[in-house]
């Protein structure tokens, strides 16, 4: 029963902040509304039993990932409302192809029914047994370790992408070149010369 | 009442047209159209997460980690395209991003 409030209460908020990050004028406030979005779909998740995909959710998403889109929209001096003309025509048909998907989704959810078979053939153990980090930590560094490691090499691509898209060398930045420096020898950077007494250099 | 597979899916499935109807809406905004590609892929995560919970097979779980690594990944390749982008261009219109000439 209180389960089933819950539910109600995050699935209510969910999909709420949703609309709310669709609809809202200000793009920090959508920002905003994606995190209060995040936070209920952990909860979901923590009702599932998927601690650990809640946690992660929390700490990787609301942490770091919508932080870097608030850092943006806040670092970009951008009128947002210019952006946002046309906002109504768009509405027909974007409302038009929205409720056509929602509809054939709930058509499909009405008529589906899974094969008992699929629990049986579960590889994994069971999860009344262990936690569930544990249970995933299990399979997860065993039989999906080279998904795992695909997976960190998708970070890896993604970071260096980042650093080579933003980081930009400015032309007229006068800047210590190392080598050139250790490298001059004697012949190139002194020279001797005689002045006679009483001349001067002309 | 008890809470089944349905009422999950139900709410991924609303989840996920808000996605789609966030990118007709906000057809000139490429950082809104980025949250509403976020919000579709949390909606698939929790699809994963309910069938692997109510099937009590952890794979989907692993999956909907997998998921989260490529959605992570994107949004920081796609924020910096838009950096790079607004630095050179001064706007981040898509009507106007047009350098490619597609």
């Amino acid at each position: 029963m209180l389960s089933a409030l819950f539910f109600y209460l995050f699935a209510t908020l969910c999909v709420g902040a949703g609309l709310m990050v669709v609809a809202a004028k200000n793009p920090v406030h959508a920002v905003l509304f994606l995190i209060l979005a995040f936070f209920n779909a952990a909860g979901l998740f923590v009702l599932l039993g998927a601690e650990f995909l809640a946690m992660i959710l929390v700490v990787v998403y609301v942490g770091a990932v919508m932080v870097l889109f608030l850092f943006v929209v806040m670092m970009l001096d951008v009128d947002f409302a210019e952006l946002r003309a046309g906002f109504l025509k768009y509405l027909p048909v974007g409302a038009t192809i929205g409720l056509l998907l929602l509809a054939e989704l709930i058509l499909v959810l009405g008529a589906w029914v899974a094969t008992p078979k699929i629990a049986a053939q579960a590889p994994t153990p069971p999860v009344a047994d262990i936690g569930n980090t544990e249970a995933l930590g299990l399979i997860l560094y065993t039989r999906y370790v080279y998904l795992f490691e695909v997976a960190g090499l998708i970070l890896l691509v993604a970071m260096i992408g980042a650093i080579v898209l933003t980081l930009h060398h400015k032309r007229d930045v006068k800047r210590q070149k190392v080598g050139q420096q250790v490298g001059r020898s004697r012949a190139e950077s002194v020279e001797l010369v005689e002045v006679e007494t009483g001349k001067g250099l002309s | 009442m008890t809470i089944g597979l349905s009422h999950y899916l139900t709410v991924a499935a609303i989840l996920f047209t808000l996605g789609i109807f966030g990118i007709f809406l906000n057809r000139k905004n490429v950082i809104v159209i980025l949250m509403s590609i976020e919000l579709m892929l949390l909606a698939v995560n929790i699809n994963l997460v309910a069938f692997s919970a109510f099937h009590g097979d952890l794979v989907g779980q692993i999956f909907a980690m997998i998921v989260l690594t490529v959605a992570a990944a994107e949004a920081a390749i796609g924020l910096a395209i838009v950096v790079v982008y607004f630095r050179n261009r001064g706007t981040i219109d898509v009507a106007e991003i047009d350098l490619l000439k597609g």
